[in-house]
Protein backbone atom coordinates (compact mmCIF):
# COMPACT_ATOMS: atom_id res chain seq x y z
CA UNK A 1 0.00 0.00 0.00
CA UNK A 2 2.61 2.43 1.07
CA UNK A 3 6.09 1.78 0.25
CA UNK A 4 9.75 3.61 0.25
CA UNK A 5 12.54 3.18 -1.74
CA UNK A 6 15.34 4.88 -0.85
CA UNK A 7 14.51 7.66 0.69
CA UNK A 8 17.05 10.97 1.30
CA UNK A 9 16.34 14.00 2.86
CA UNK A 10 18.19 16.81 3.84
CA UNK A 11 17.97 19.74 6.17
CA UNK A 12 20.57 22.32 4.76
CA UNK A 13 23.16 20.49 4.07
CA UNK A 14 22.93 17.84 7.38
CA UNK A 15 21.34 14.43 5.56
CA UNK A 16 18.41 13.63 8.31
CA UNK A 17 17.49 9.95 6.05
CA UNK A 18 20.38 8.06 4.40
CA UNK A 19 18.21 5.74 2.07
CA UNK A 20 15.36 4.65 3.85
CA UNK A 21 13.43 1.64 2.44
CA UNK A 22 10.51 0.24 4.02
CA UNK A 23 6.55 -1.26 2.83
CA UNK A 24 3.04 -1.71 4.35
CA UNK A 25 0.94 -3.41 3.22
CA UNK A 26 -3.23 -3.35 3.43
CA UNK A 27 -4.74 -4.13 6.79
CA UNK A 28 -1.57 -3.56 8.78
CA UNK A 29 0.05 -1.79 11.42
CA UNK A 30 3.90 -0.86 11.11
CA UNK A 31 5.82 0.59 13.30
CA UNK A 32 8.79 2.40 13.30
CA UNK A 33 11.06 2.83 16.51
CA UNK A 34 13.56 4.67 17.31
CA UNK A 35 15.76 6.94 19.76
CA UNK A 36 15.05 10.81 19.73
CA UNK A 37 16.96 12.43 16.27
CA UNK A 38 16.57 9.02 14.61
CA UNK A 39 14.70 10.63 11.80
CA UNK A 40 11.22 8.73 12.35
CA UNK A 41 9.28 12.10 12.02
CA UNK A 42 11.35 13.47 9.25
CA UNK A 43 10.37 9.88 7.72
CA UNK A 44 6.33 10.65 8.25
CA UNK A 45 6.97 14.30 6.89
CA UNK A 46 8.89 12.98 3.66
CA UNK A 47 5.87 10.60 3.25
CA UNK A 48 2.79 13.88 3.92
CA UNK A 49 5.49 16.07 1.56
CA UNK A 50 6.14 18.48 4.41
CA UNK A 51 10.08 18.05 4.01
CA UNK A 52 11.36 17.42 0.41
CA UNK A 53 12.67 14.60 -0.83
CA UNK A 54 16.44 14.60 -2.09
CA UNK A 55 16.05 11.41 -3.67
CA UNK A 56 14.55 8.03 -3.93
CA UNK A 57 10.48 7.27 -4.49
CA UNK A 58 7.79 7.01 -2.22
CA UNK A 59 4.39 4.93 -3.77
CA UNK A 60 1.10 5.14 -2.30
CA UNK A 61 -1.45 2.45 -3.73
CA UNK A 62 1.10 2.14 -6.10
CA UNK A 63 1.10 5.87 -7.79
CA UNK A 64 4.30 7.45 -7.05
CA UNK A 65 3.50 10.70 -4.37
CA UNK A 66 6.80 11.52 -4.40
CA UNK A 67 7.45 15.42 -4.22
CA UNK A 68 3.79 16.28 -4.56
CA UNK A 69 2.35 18.90 -2.36
CA UNK A 70 0.85 18.16 0.97
CA UNK A 71 -2.76 18.88 0.35
CA UNK A 72 -2.99 16.64 -2.68
CA UNK A 73 -1.18 14.06 -0.57
CA UNK A 74 -4.11 14.10 1.64
CA UNK A 75 -6.71 14.29 -0.91
CA UNK A 76 -5.33 10.63 -2.26
CA UNK A 77 -6.16 9.16 1.44
CA UNK A 78 -3.32 9.86 3.86
CA UNK A 79 -3.66 11.87 6.93
CA UNK A 80 -1.54 12.33 9.92
CA UNK A 81 -1.55 12.80 13.46
CA UNK A 82 1.78 15.03 13.94
CA UNK A 83 3.89 15.01 17.14
CA UNK A 84 2.94 17.16 19.83
CA UNK A 85 -0.84 16.81 18.60
CA UNK A 86 -0.66 20.01 17.23
CA UNK A 87 -4.48 20.63 17.22
CA UNK A 88 -5.01 24.04 16.56
CA UNK A 89 -5.11 25.64 20.11
CA UNK A 90 -7.53 28.55 19.91
CA UNK A 91 -10.55 26.73 18.12
CA UNK A 92 -13.15 24.37 19.40
CA UNK A 93 -12.87 21.21 19.33
CA UNK A 94 -15.97 20.98 16.85
CA UNK A 95 -13.68 23.64 14.59
CA UNK A 96 -10.57 21.01 14.77
CA UNK A 97 -12.86 18.20 13.72
CA UNK A 98 -14.18 20.57 10.96
CA UNK A 99 -11.18 21.67 9.43
CA UNK A 100 -10.00 17.76 9.42
CA UNK A 101 -12.51 17.02 6.38
CA UNK A 102 -11.39 20.37 5.02
CA UNK A 103 -11.05 18.97 1.50
CA UNK A 104 -14.81 16.93 2.03
CA UNK A 105 -17.54 19.21 0.99
CA UNK A 106 -20.47 16.69 1.62
CA UNK A 107 -21.96 18.48 5.02
CA UNK A 108 -24.11 15.20 5.88
CA UNK A 109 -21.22 12.97 5.22
CA UNK A 110 -19.13 15.10 7.52
CA UNK A 111 -21.84 14.85 10.00
CA UNK A 112 -21.55 11.16 9.95
CA UNK A 113 -17.52 10.89 9.88
CA UNK A 114 -17.96 13.23 13.43
CA UNK A 115 -20.78 10.69 14.74
CA UNK A 116 -17.92 7.89 14.12
CA UNK A 117 -15.21 9.79 15.98
CA UNK A 118 -17.42 10.52 18.71
CA UNK A 119 -18.27 6.88 18.73
CA UNK A 120 -14.95 6.18 19.79
CA UNK A 121 -14.01 9.24 21.49
CA UNK A 122 -16.99 9.99 23.75
CA UNK A 123 -15.18 12.93 25.87
CA UNK A 124 -14.93 14.71 22.59
CA UNK A 125 -18.89 15.03 21.91
CA UNK A 126 -18.82 16.20 25.90
CA UNK A 127 -16.40 18.92 24.57
CA UNK A 128 -17.55 19.92 21.66
CA UNK A 129 -17.61 23.71 22.44
CA UNK A 130 -14.70 24.11 24.46
CA UNK A 131 -11.15 25.78 23.31
CA UNK A 132 -9.10 22.83 22.10
CA UNK A 133 -5.97 24.55 23.93
CA UNK A 134 -7.66 23.65 26.91
CA UNK A 135 -8.15 20.75 26.84
CA UNK A 136 -5.87 18.09 28.53
CA UNK A 137 -3.25 16.65 27.12
CA UNK A 138 -4.87 12.88 26.68
CA UNK A 139 -8.41 14.75 25.42
CA UNK A 140 -5.94 16.73 22.58
CA UNK A 141 -4.18 13.42 21.26
CA UNK A 142 -8.04 11.80 21.31
CA UNK A 143 -8.46 15.22 19.21
CA UNK A 144 -5.20 14.88 17.00
CA UNK A 145 -6.71 11.25 15.79
CA UNK A 146 -10.15 12.57 15.73
CA UNK A 147 -9.51 15.18 13.69
CA UNK A 148 -6.93 12.79 11.32
CA UNK A 149 -9.85 10.29 10.86
CA UNK A 150 -12.36 13.23 9.77
CA UNK A 151 -10.21 12.93 6.15
CA UNK A 152 -11.06 9.20 5.83
CA UNK A 153 -8.08 8.13 5.33
CA UNK A 154 -6.88 4.74 3.70
CA UNK A 155 -3.47 5.07 5.38
CA UNK A 156 -3.15 7.02 9.16
CA UNK A 157 0.13 8.28 9.88
CA UNK A 158 0.67 8.17 13.70
CA UNK A 159 3.28 10.50 15.18
CA UNK A 160 4.18 9.51 18.74
CA UNK A 161 0.80 9.16 20.20
CA UNK A 162 1.82 8.49 23.45
CA UNK A 163 4.08 11.44 24.09
CA UNK A 164 3.92 13.00 27.36
CA UNK A 165 0.55 11.03 28.70
CA UNK A 166 0.13 8.67 31.77
CA UNK A 167 0.57 5.27 31.20
CA UNK A 168 -3.09 4.63 31.36
CA UNK A 169 -4.12 6.86 28.97
CA UNK A 170 -1.62 5.50 26.80
CA UNK A 171 -2.67 2.14 26.53
CA UNK A 172 -6.34 3.54 26.29
CA UNK A 173 -5.14 5.52 23.43
CA UNK A 174 -3.06 2.26 21.76
CA UNK A 175 -6.11 0.18 22.12
CA UNK A 176 -8.07 3.27 19.96
CA UNK A 177 -5.59 2.74 17.57
CA UNK A 178 -6.50 -1.53 17.17
CA UNK A 179 -9.97 -0.40 17.17
CA UNK A 180 -9.42 2.01 13.55
CA UNK A 181 -7.02 -0.68 12.43
CA UNK A 182 -10.02 -3.52 12.42
CA UNK A 183 -12.16 -1.66 10.99
CA UNK A 184 -10.08 -1.33 7.94
CA UNK A 185 -7.47 1.93 8.37
CA UNK A 186 -3.53 1.06 7.66
CA UNK A 187 -1.48 2.70 10.29
CA UNK A 188 2.35 3.54 10.02
CA UNK A 189 3.11 4.16 13.92
CA UNK A 190 6.46 5.94 14.83
CA UNK A 191 7.35 5.68 18.76
CA UNK A 192 9.90 5.78 21.52
CA UNK A 193 7.60 3.80 23.63
CA UNK A 194 8.40 0.40 21.46
CA UNK A 195 7.02 -1.62 23.89
CA UNK A 196 3.56 -0.35 23.43
CA UNK A 197 4.08 -0.14 19.69
CA UNK A 198 5.42 -3.63 19.23
CA UNK A 199 2.79 -5.21 21.29
CA UNK A 200 -0.25 -3.62 18.55
CA UNK A 201 1.70 -3.88 15.86
CA UNK A 202 2.24 -6.37 12.94
CA UNK A 203 5.71 -5.34 11.61
CA UNK A 204 8.46 -2.96 12.60
CA UNK A 205 11.31 -1.13 11.53
CA UNK A 206 13.90 -0.15 13.73
CA UNK A 207 16.00 3.08 12.76
CA UNK A 208 19.03 4.49 13.63
CA UNK A 209 20.57 8.03 12.72
CA UNK A 210 18.62 7.62 9.58
CA UNK A 211 18.78 3.95 8.15
CA UNK A 212 17.09 1.50 8.87
CA UNK A 213 19.08 -1.42 10.90
CA UNK A 214 16.29 -4.00 11.65
CA UNK A 215 13.01 -5.06 10.11
CA UNK A 216 11.22 -8.10 11.59
CA UNK A 217 7.77 -8.60 12.26
CA UNK A 218 6.70 -7.36 15.76
CA UNK A 219 6.83 -10.31 17.81
CA UNK A 220 10.12 -11.13 16.52
CA UNK A 221 11.55 -7.74 17.33
CA UNK A 222 10.32 -8.01 20.65
CA UNK A 223 12.29 -11.04 21.66
CA UNK A 224 14.95 -9.65 19.51
CA UNK A 225 18.45 -9.18 22.62
CA UNK A 226 19.43 -6.17 20.79
CA UNK A 227 15.61 -4.58 20.68
CA UNK A 228 15.44 -5.68 24.18
CA UNK A 229 18.72 -3.96 25.46
CA UNK A 230 19.06 -0.76 23.24
CA UNK A 231 14.64 -0.08 23.56
CA UNK A 232 12.98 -2.04 25.55
CA UNK A 233 15.10 -1.12 28.73
CA UNK A 234 15.91 -4.85 29.58
CA UNK B 1 -22.84 74.29 23.75
CA UNK B 2 -20.21 72.49 25.11
CA UNK B 3 -21.96 68.86 24.44
CA UNK B 4 -22.49 69.99 21.13
CA UNK B 5 -18.94 70.38 20.42
CA UNK B 6 -17.96 67.41 22.38
CA UNK B 7 -20.43 65.32 20.16
CA UNK B 8 -18.51 66.98 17.50
CA UNK B 9 -15.60 66.12 18.63
CA UNK B 10 -16.20 62.83 18.87
CA UNK B 11 -17.87 61.84 15.74
CA UNK B 12 -14.48 63.62 14.01
CA UNK B 13 -12.27 61.07 16.28
CA UNK B 14 -15.38 57.90 15.33
CA UNK B 15 -14.51 58.90 11.74
CA UNK B 16 -10.67 59.45 11.82
CA UNK B 17 -10.83 56.17 13.87
CA UNK B 18 -12.38 53.97 11.71
CA UNK B 19 -10.26 54.45 8.71
CA UNK B 20 -7.08 54.22 10.82
CA UNK B 21 -8.94 50.91 12.10
CA UNK B 22 -9.76 49.64 8.14
CA UNK B 23 -5.62 49.88 8.16
CA UNK B 24 -5.14 48.58 10.97
CA UNK B 25 -6.99 45.25 9.75
CA UNK B 26 -4.69 44.72 6.89
CA UNK B 27 -1.12 45.06 8.51
CA UNK B 28 -2.74 42.68 11.48
CA UNK B 29 -4.28 40.02 8.99
CA UNK B 30 -1.21 39.93 7.00
CA UNK B 31 1.07 39.74 10.62
CA UNK B 32 -1.56 37.33 11.86
CA UNK B 33 -0.53 34.83 8.88
CA UNK B 34 2.98 35.66 8.12
CA UNK B 35 4.32 37.39 10.95
CA UNK B 36 5.43 40.00 8.61
CA UNK B 37 4.77 43.82 8.77
CA UNK B 38 3.88 45.12 5.20
CA UNK B 39 4.64 48.48 5.22
CA UNK B 40 3.43 48.68 1.62
CA UNK B 41 0.59 48.87 3.00
CA UNK B 42 0.48 52.87 3.04
CA UNK B 43 1.08 52.73 -0.71
CA UNK B 44 -2.16 50.08 -0.92
CA UNK B 45 -3.68 52.63 0.57
CA UNK B 46 -2.74 55.80 -1.81
CA UNK B 47 -3.85 53.50 -4.92
CA UNK B 48 -7.04 52.82 -3.40
CA UNK B 49 -7.60 56.79 -3.00
CA UNK B 50 -6.01 57.59 -6.51
CA UNK B 51 -8.09 54.61 -8.41
CA UNK B 52 -11.29 55.69 -6.56
CA UNK B 53 -10.34 59.22 -7.68
CA UNK B 54 -9.94 58.49 -11.16
CA UNK B 55 -13.44 56.62 -11.29
CA UNK B 56 -15.30 59.50 -9.97
CA UNK B 57 -13.31 62.54 -12.45
CA UNK B 58 -12.39 60.61 -15.59
CA UNK B 59 -15.00 58.29 -15.79
CA UNK B 60 -17.89 60.39 -13.62
CA UNK B 61 -18.78 56.95 -12.09
CA UNK B 62 -21.22 57.21 -8.48
CA UNK B 63 -19.52 56.82 -5.34
CA UNK B 64 -20.38 53.69 -4.63
CA UNK B 65 -19.17 52.42 -7.57
CA UNK B 66 -15.73 54.56 -7.32
CA UNK B 67 -15.09 52.66 -3.85
CA UNK B 68 -15.69 49.12 -4.98
CA UNK B 69 -13.23 49.96 -8.02
CA UNK B 70 -10.58 51.49 -5.60
CA UNK B 71 -10.93 48.08 -3.33
CA UNK B 72 -10.72 46.65 -6.40
CA UNK B 73 -7.61 47.92 -7.49
CA UNK B 74 -6.01 47.48 -3.65
CA UNK B 75 -6.76 44.35 -3.71
CA UNK B 76 -5.12 43.24 -6.92
CA UNK B 77 -2.50 45.38 -6.16
CA UNK B 78 -1.70 43.57 -2.61
CA UNK B 79 -1.62 39.91 -3.60
CA UNK B 80 0.99 40.74 -6.74
CA UNK B 81 3.00 43.01 -3.83
CA UNK B 82 2.60 39.29 -2.25
CA UNK B 83 3.32 37.24 -5.14
CA UNK B 84 6.52 38.98 -5.84
CA UNK B 85 8.18 40.21 -3.39
CA UNK B 86 7.62 38.50 0.26
CA UNK B 87 6.38 35.19 -1.87
CA UNK B 88 10.16 34.12 -2.80
CA UNK B 89 11.26 35.04 0.35
CA UNK B 90 9.01 33.16 2.17
CA UNK B 91 11.60 30.57 4.08
CA UNK B 92 14.89 33.45 4.15
CA UNK B 93 15.02 35.32 7.62
CA UNK B 94 12.55 37.63 9.01
CA UNK B 95 14.51 40.40 7.95
CA UNK B 96 14.35 39.85 4.12
CA UNK B 97 10.69 40.08 3.74
CA UNK B 98 10.72 43.48 5.91
CA UNK B 99 13.35 44.86 3.65
CA UNK B 100 11.36 43.58 0.68
CA UNK B 101 8.48 45.60 2.39
CA UNK B 102 10.25 49.12 2.51
CA UNK B 103 11.71 48.68 -0.85
CA UNK B 104 7.82 48.07 -2.39
CA UNK B 105 6.87 51.28 -0.28
CA UNK B 106 9.54 53.12 -1.72
CA UNK B 107 9.03 52.15 -5.46
CA UNK B 108 5.31 52.51 -5.35
CA UNK B 109 5.28 56.30 -4.18
CA UNK B 110 7.90 56.82 -6.77
CA UNK B 111 6.11 55.52 -9.58
CA UNK B 112 2.68 57.12 -8.08
CA UNK B 113 5.00 60.61 -8.43
CA UNK B 114 5.68 59.46 -11.88
CA UNK B 115 2.29 59.09 -12.76
CA UNK B 116 0.41 61.56 -10.69
CA UNK B 117 2.75 64.35 -10.26
CA UNK B 118 4.08 65.65 -6.69
CA UNK B 119 0.60 67.92 -6.28
CA UNK B 120 -2.46 66.96 -4.49
CA UNK B 121 -5.45 66.36 -6.45
CA UNK B 122 -8.81 67.16 -5.31
CA UNK B 123 -12.34 64.60 -5.48
CA UNK B 124 -14.55 67.00 -7.31
CA UNK B 125 -17.54 69.12 -5.67
CA UNK B 126 -20.28 67.19 -5.34
CA UNK B 127 -18.60 64.73 -3.28
CA UNK B 128 -18.94 67.51 -0.48
CA UNK B 129 -20.52 66.98 2.67
CA UNK B 130 -23.81 68.11 3.89
CA UNK B 131 -24.74 68.75 7.23
CA UNK B 132 -27.55 66.23 8.80
CA UNK B 133 -29.08 68.00 11.44
CA UNK B 134 -30.71 65.52 14.21
CA UNK B 135 -32.22 67.56 16.75
CA UNK B 136 -29.46 70.04 18.70
CA UNK B 137 -26.67 67.99 16.96
CA UNK B 138 -25.11 68.55 13.65
CA UNK B 139 -23.26 65.50 11.41
CA UNK B 140 -21.70 65.90 8.63
CA UNK B 141 -23.15 63.10 5.66
CA UNK B 142 -20.03 62.36 4.51
CA UNK B 143 -18.80 61.20 8.42
CA UNK B 144 -21.51 59.29 8.40
CA UNK B 145 -21.30 57.36 5.75
CA UNK B 146 -17.44 56.73 6.68
CA UNK B 147 -18.49 55.98 9.96
CA UNK B 148 -21.76 53.51 8.08
CA UNK B 149 -19.31 51.98 5.25
CA UNK B 150 -16.50 51.00 7.72
CA UNK B 151 -18.60 49.21 10.08
CA UNK B 152 -20.48 46.92 7.48
CA UNK B 153 -17.09 46.69 6.00
CA UNK B 154 -15.83 45.29 9.40
CA UNK B 155 -18.94 43.15 10.23
CA UNK B 156 -18.10 41.55 6.87
CA UNK B 157 -14.48 40.56 7.46
CA UNK B 158 -16.07 39.18 10.92
CA UNK B 159 -18.26 37.24 9.44
CA UNK B 160 -15.95 35.98 6.53
CA UNK B 161 -13.38 34.96 9.15
CA UNK B 162 -15.89 33.11 11.77
CA UNK B 163 -18.77 31.83 9.33
CA UNK B 164 -17.12 30.74 6.01
CA UNK B 165 -14.85 27.97 5.38
CA UNK B 166 -12.14 30.32 4.10
CA UNK B 167 -12.36 31.98 6.88
CA UNK B 168 -11.59 28.83 8.91
CA UNK B 169 -8.81 27.89 6.95
CA UNK B 170 -7.14 31.69 7.85
CA UNK B 171 -7.42 30.92 10.86
CA UNK B 172 -5.80 27.64 11.02
CA UNK B 173 -3.29 28.93 8.78
CA UNK B 174 -2.37 31.73 10.77
CA UNK B 175 -2.01 29.21 14.18
CA UNK B 176 -0.05 26.37 13.03
CA UNK B 177 0.96 26.47 9.12
CA UNK B 178 2.03 23.09 8.54
CA UNK B 179 -0.54 21.28 10.04
CA UNK B 180 -3.16 23.32 8.41
CA UNK B 181 -1.65 21.96 4.80
CA UNK B 182 -1.76 18.23 6.58
CA UNK B 183 -5.75 19.46 6.66
CA UNK B 184 -5.64 19.69 2.97
CA UNK B 185 -5.71 23.66 2.69
CA UNK B 186 -3.71 25.13 0.42
CA UNK B 187 -1.63 27.71 2.16
CA UNK B 188 -0.26 29.80 -0.43
CA UNK B 189 -4.03 30.83 -1.89
CA UNK B 190 -4.91 31.31 2.15
CA UNK B 191 -2.42 33.46 2.05
CA UNK B 192 -3.10 35.05 -1.58
CA UNK B 193 -6.54 35.93 -0.07
CA UNK B 194 -5.44 37.55 3.41
CA UNK B 195 -3.54 39.80 1.38
CA UNK B 196 -6.65 40.38 -1.40
CA UNK B 197 -8.89 41.02 1.95
CA UNK B 198 -6.39 43.15 4.00
CA UNK B 199 -5.46 45.53 0.60
CA UNK B 200 -9.28 45.53 -0.46
CA UNK B 201 -9.94 46.99 3.52
CA UNK B 202 -7.00 49.85 2.83
CA UNK B 203 -7.98 50.65 -0.30
CA UNK B 204 -11.72 51.27 1.08
CA UNK B 205 -9.68 53.55 3.63
CA UNK B 206 -8.19 55.06 0.89
CA UNK B 207 -11.01 56.12 -1.22
CA UNK B 208 -12.80 57.41 1.97
CA UNK B 209 -9.90 59.43 3.27
CA UNK B 210 -9.58 61.05 0.16
CA UNK B 211 -13.14 61.66 -0.45
CA UNK B 212 -13.41 63.12 3.38
CA UNK B 213 -10.30 65.88 2.92
CA UNK B 214 -11.07 66.48 -0.76
CA UNK B 215 -7.81 65.09 -1.76
CA UNK B 216 -5.30 62.50 -2.81
CA UNK B 217 -1.38 62.78 -3.58
CA UNK B 218 1.40 59.87 -3.59
CA UNK B 219 2.77 60.78 -0.50
CA UNK B 220 -0.52 60.10 1.37
CA UNK B 221 -0.32 56.97 2.90
CA UNK B 222 2.33 58.04 4.85
CA UNK B 223 1.14 59.15 8.37
CA UNK B 224 -2.09 57.11 7.83
CA UNK B 225 0.08 53.76 6.71
CA UNK B 226 1.99 54.46 10.00
CA UNK B 227 -0.89 55.12 12.08
CA UNK B 228 -2.71 52.25 11.19
CA UNK B 229 0.17 50.17 12.09
CA UNK B 230 -0.23 51.57 15.39
CA UNK B 231 -3.35 51.05 16.08
CA UNK B 232 -2.30 47.21 14.88
CA UNK B 233 0.09 47.22 17.69
CA UNK B 234 -2.13 48.89 20.23
CA UNK B 235 -4.72 46.42 19.91
CA UNK B 236 -2.60 43.57 19.66
CA UNK B 237 -0.77 42.57 16.13
CA UNK B 238 -2.59 40.14 14.41
CA UNK B 239 -5.91 40.23 16.78
CA UNK B 240 -8.77 41.44 14.46
CA UNK B 241 -11.01 42.85 17.04
CA UNK B 242 -7.62 44.69 18.24
CA UNK B 243 -7.38 46.20 14.95
CA UNK B 244 -10.87 47.62 15.47
CA UNK B 245 -10.41 48.43 18.64
CA UNK B 246 -7.26 49.81 18.46
CA UNK B 247 -7.94 51.96 15.35
CA UNK B 248 -10.72 53.57 17.48
CA UNK B 249 -9.08 54.45 20.00
CA UNK B 250 -6.06 56.31 18.78
CA UNK B 251 -8.62 58.57 16.46
CA UNK B 252 -10.90 59.78 19.29
CA UNK B 253 -7.20 60.42 21.18
CA UNK B 254 -5.49 62.35 18.19
CA UNK B 255 -8.91 64.27 17.65
CA UNK B 256 -9.06 65.14 21.86
CA UNK B 257 -5.15 65.61 21.91
CA UNK B 258 -5.33 68.30 19.22
CA UNK B 259 -7.90 70.16 21.16
CA UNK B 260 -5.19 71.06 23.52
CA UNK B 261 -2.25 70.54 21.10
CA UNK B 262 -2.97 70.79 17.45
CA UNK B 263 0.58 71.51 16.28
CA UNK B 264 1.50 67.81 17.89
CA UNK B 265 -1.62 66.01 16.32
CA UNK B 266 0.73 63.31 14.51
CA UNK B 267 3.19 63.14 17.51
CA UNK B 268 0.57 61.43 19.60
CA UNK B 269 -0.31 58.52 17.62
CA UNK B 270 3.49 57.86 18.23
CA UNK B 271 3.36 58.66 21.84
CA UNK B 272 0.85 56.21 21.99
CA UNK B 273 2.86 53.79 20.77
CA UNK B 274 6.10 54.23 22.69
CA UNK B 275 3.44 54.14 25.97
CA UNK B 276 1.77 50.49 24.54
CA UNK B 277 5.49 49.08 23.60
CA UNK B 278 6.70 50.64 27.36
CA UNK B 279 3.84 49.41 29.32
CA UNK B 280 1.72 46.55 27.33
CA UNK B 281 4.12 45.45 24.20
CA UNK B 282 0.97 42.35 23.39
CA UNK B 283 -1.48 45.49 23.13
CA UNK B 284 -4.80 45.96 24.64
CA UNK B 285 -6.01 42.95 23.16
CA UNK B 286 -3.55 40.39 22.53
CA UNK B 287 -2.38 37.16 24.21
CA UNK B 288 0.44 35.75 24.74
CA UNK B 289 1.24 32.54 23.14
CA UNK B 290 0.91 29.43 25.35
CA UNK B 291 0.77 26.15 24.43
CA UNK B 292 0.49 22.49 26.00
CA UNK B 293 2.86 20.34 24.85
Amino acid sequence: MLKLENVVTHYGNIQALKGISLEISRGEIATVIGANGAGKTTTLKAICGLVGVTSGKIFFEEKDITGKPTPDIVSSGIAMVPEGRRIFPRMSVLENLQLGAYLNNDKNDVRKDMERVFELFPILKQRLKQVAGTLSGGEQQMLAIGRALMAKPRLLLLDEPSMGLAPMIVSSIFDIITEINQSGTTILLVEQNAQMALSIAHKGYVLETGRIVMEDTAENLLHNEQVKKAYLGE
Amino acid sequence: MFFQQFFAQVMNGLTLGSTYALIALGYTMVYGILELINFAHSEIYMTGAFVGLIMVTVYKLPFAAALLAGMAGSCILGVIIEKIAYRPLRKATRIAPLISAIGVSIFLQNAALLVFGPQARAFPANFSAAALNFGFVQISSLQLLILVISVLLMIGLHLLIHRTKIGQAMRATAQDKETAQLMGIRIDRVISFTFAIGSALGGAAGVLVGVYFNSADPMMGFFPGLKGFVAAVLGGIGNIPGAMVGGLILGLAEVFGAVYMSQYKDAIAFAVLILILLFKPTGLMGRRIQEKV
